[in-house]
């Protein structure tokens, strides 16, 4: 199978490269426009800052290429975040592939510590994405910004309040959690991403 | 729930683990990679790998086995020991770490912190503290509390967090080795005074020390060594105690 990860100006991309050869996967790490239309399964991961990832996605025509592909598609992380309406990180215009928003995290108490990081537990878990993945498993998060509930929410977490694990639209597929970092859970949801 | 994290942390030497393993029915115990994957099967939620090579040699060997690590191990990892500048950071992270743990290096040269969080992101950025309590202070060391410095810890940490830092690892001197408990009111104290994790390290000797770092220390996460490498303490049989005891642990 031929696998591409999005290549761009985020971080953690060799995280998800590790990940997969570890469920048998060698990703090709790209920004060949012809390459990534070609692939069987496209990975668009990353952890970064909203406003500056956008831009160097527009600046060489990803974002108009991500929207137009047709195979399977997860976003990972700020990926997530990007393929929503708009993140309040840099007031940044997305790509508007969910129709959710992304905004930070506000503590309410002393101990409610932000960035979100660690292992927290998912519910609600719908589509084959969590194929064989239970309720109340945990899975690996580090973030500061969340994609409110939508109607393409596939799976709830709470961190302060209730919000989208992960999130579905016809191809596309995307979680807020780094299913290359969550053990046997997140090995579960990277190769059902592969099986779609 | 946010689970509070058990982390194991391996000395390597050379590509090898140091300080005796004793695991029942485990023969690969000086393989860092073979034991931080079996410590990932047992449960553990993120590993520790701390380089106390001093040679080139034994670096590049280092950078080869944080390789292993990641083609092997599917929860979040942390490196340390030798960090002295950004592109010691950079080599790590291509490696396939997830966070880096700077120590004296930071102490000496504190804009590194702000460096290290501008390139790569707050959340790679661990800064470790070594402290010993003299006199009602709690005086930071230098190499592996070797070297004595002006800085108390409490001053140093939220220092640290103004300039980056993701979480703080709070290794007490005066706990550790000891296995008496961790230094639970300094960790409070911490948890207060900060903002970001601060994870708990020094002391661990019995499951209830784990306890009481996150009930009454308010830790994050603590990390150990020796009880789990001698198998004192499982990693299962802790995260069910915990359970029992109220603590929010991933089983």
């Amino acid at each position: 199978m031929n696998v591409v990860i999005i290549k761009y100006n985020a971080g953690n991309i060799h995280s998800v490269v590790h990940g997969l050869r570890r469920i048998g996967v060698e990703p090709l790490v790209t920004d060949d426009k012809a390459l990534i239309r070609a692939a069987d399964k496209v990975i668009f991961p990353g952890v970064g800052e909203a406003s500056s990832t956008m831009a160097y996605l527009r600046e060489h025509g990803l974002d108009t290429l991500i929207k137009s592909l047709t195979q399977p598609v997860l976003g990972i992380c700020i990926g997530l975040q990007l393929m929503c309406r708009h993140s309040e990180e840099g007031d940044t215009a997305c790509l508007g592939i969910f129709d959710a928003d992304v905004k930070r995290f506000l503590p309410q108490r002393h101990e409610d510590k932000v960035p979100h990081m660690g292992w927290n537990t998912l519910t609600n878990l719908q589509t084959p994405l969590f194929e064989g993945v239970g309720t109340g498993d945990y899975v690996y998060y580090v973030h500061s910004y969340y994609a409110a509930f939508c109607e393409q929410t596939i799976a709830r977490t709470d961190y302060l309040h209730p919000y989208s694990a992960a999130l579905h639209k016809d191809n596309f597929f995307a979680t807020q959690f780094h299913p290359e970092k969550s053990s046997v859970a997140g090995e579960r949801v990277l190769t059902n991403f592969m099986q779609l | 729930m946010l689970a509070k994290r058990i982390i194991p942390c391996l000395d390597v030497k050379d590509g090898q683990t140091v300080k005796g393993v004793n695991f029942v029915n485990f023969r690969h115990a000086g393989d860092p990679v073979e034991l931080g994957h079996q410590y990932s099967i047992q449960g553990a939620d993120e590993l520790v790998f701390l380089d106390i090579t001093a040679s080139h040699e034994g670096r590049k060997t280092f950078v080869d086995m944080v390789r292993k690590v990641a083609d092997r191990v599917s929860i979040p990892f942390t490196v340390g020991g030798g960090i002295n500048e950004l592109k010691d950071v950079d080599v790590l992270l291509n490696a396939g770490a997830d966070k880096v743990s700077i120590n004296s290096a930071a102490l000496r040269n504190p804009g590194l912190i702000d460096e290290v969080s501008a390139h790569f992101g707050s959340q790679v950025c661990v800064v470790a503290i070594d402290a010993n309590l003299e006199d009602n202070l709690w005086r930071c060391y230098l190499n592996g509390g070797r070297i004595p410095t002006d800085k108390d810890l409490f001053g140093w940490a939220r220092e640290a967090q103004e300039r980056g830092a993701g979480e703080i690892l709070f290794i007490s001197m005066t706990h550790d080795g000891v296995k008496k408990g961790y230094p639970n009111e300094a960790l409070a104290t911490l948890a207060d005074n900060l903002n970001i994790p601060v994870i708990a390290s020094g002391g661990a000797g019995k499951r209830e020390h784990f306890r009481d770092a996150f009930q009454l220390g308010k830790a994050d996460a603590a990390l150990a060594a020796s009880v789990f490498h001698f198998g004192e303490i499982s990693i299962p049989e802790l995260k069910t105690y915990l359970k029992n005891e109220g603590v929010t642990v991933r089983l």
